[in-house]
């Protein structure tokens, strides 16, 4: 049986890496596809919880299919964004997206 | 080592590995085809946990709707991201540190928890975890409340992606 650090460490690692792609990507398309990475990685730790906890308790799963419905509103909402940006200002650099700086 | 481990294992290494090509490739349709084999590999980790009904909503949910939606935004906005110029920003190793510090506090952490080699009890028999989870979704006494306020969350994010994106001319 695998024991329950093996799947934290994994959900550490991937987060890790998402939060790596959030931070150092231009594109922001790519960032989005970091926080994915990231969200996904907290849904590892909720089913591992789950599992490894007391099973007659839903809660693991439960929050795990809310963000699972977190994460498709903020894709949507995320992508909007980026595609209005990128009609009116024609780029999707996050760098050059600064209307809002003062 | 068992056979699990084994799994586990390939898995793991399955999934950091396309996770890694998500956050480094250059061209973002690849990034976007890496993310569809990172969440199949999530999906491969639910189904390890006895999530079976996770694992089948991240295939259709993720894979289906969501890794689609991203390749559709990249091949709306391609342009000038393709070929030339870096794909990070100068401070790139900032936000590298910060994910190797993160993960080192993590797994600093998680060492100091006495929890942490805790093994799975054997799921009782006729334990239905889907009908559990459905009973519990829709139950007053479960979680009928976030469930319903997580609908509303996203018909209203779909509604105003719609209004945002929507081209008035």
């Amino acid at each position: 049986m695998v024991p329950l650090s093996w799947f934290l460490f994994l959900a550490a690692a991937l987060f890790s890496i998402g939060l790596f792609g959030v931070l150092s990507r231009r594109n922001a398309v790519a960032i989005l596809l970091g926080i994915e990475l990231m969200l996904n990685s907290v849904n590892i730790n909720l089913a591992a919880f789950w599992r490894y906890g007391n099973v007659l308790h839903m809660e693991g799963q439960v929050f795990a299919v809310i963000v699972f419905a977190v994460a498709a509103a903020e894709v949507a909402v995320g992508l909007a964004l980026v595609i209005s940006v990128y009609r009116k200002r024609n780029t999707v650099i996050a760098d050059d997206i600064d209307m809002m700086k003062w | 080592m068992t056979g699990q481990q084994i799994i586990f294992l390939a898995v793991a290494l399955f999934t950091l590995g396309s996770g890694f090509m998500v956050v480094t490739t250059r061209n973002l349709i690849h990034a976007a085809l890496w993310l569809i084999s990172t969440l199949f590999g999530v999906a491969v980790v639910f189904a390890i946990l006895n999530a079976g009904f996770l694992a089948v909503v991240q295939v259709v949910v993720y894979i289906g709707a969501i890794a689609i939606l991203f390749i559709f935004a990249v091949m709306l906005t391609r342009k000038d991201m393709r070929d030339q110029g870096p794909q990070t920003n100068q401070n790139w190793w900032v936000g590298a540190l910060i994910a190797v510090l993160v993960f080192g506090g993590l797994v600093f952490l998680l060492q100091g928890w006495n929890g942490l080699s805790r093994t799975a009890a054997d799921i009782p028999s006729g334990f239905d975890a889907v009908a559990e989870l459905g009973t519990a979704l829709v139950s007053p006494a479960g979680y009928v409340l976030p469930f319903e306020v997580a609908s509303v969350l996203l018909v209203a994010a779909l509604v105003g992606a719609v209004y945002v994106a929507f081209n008035r001319k």
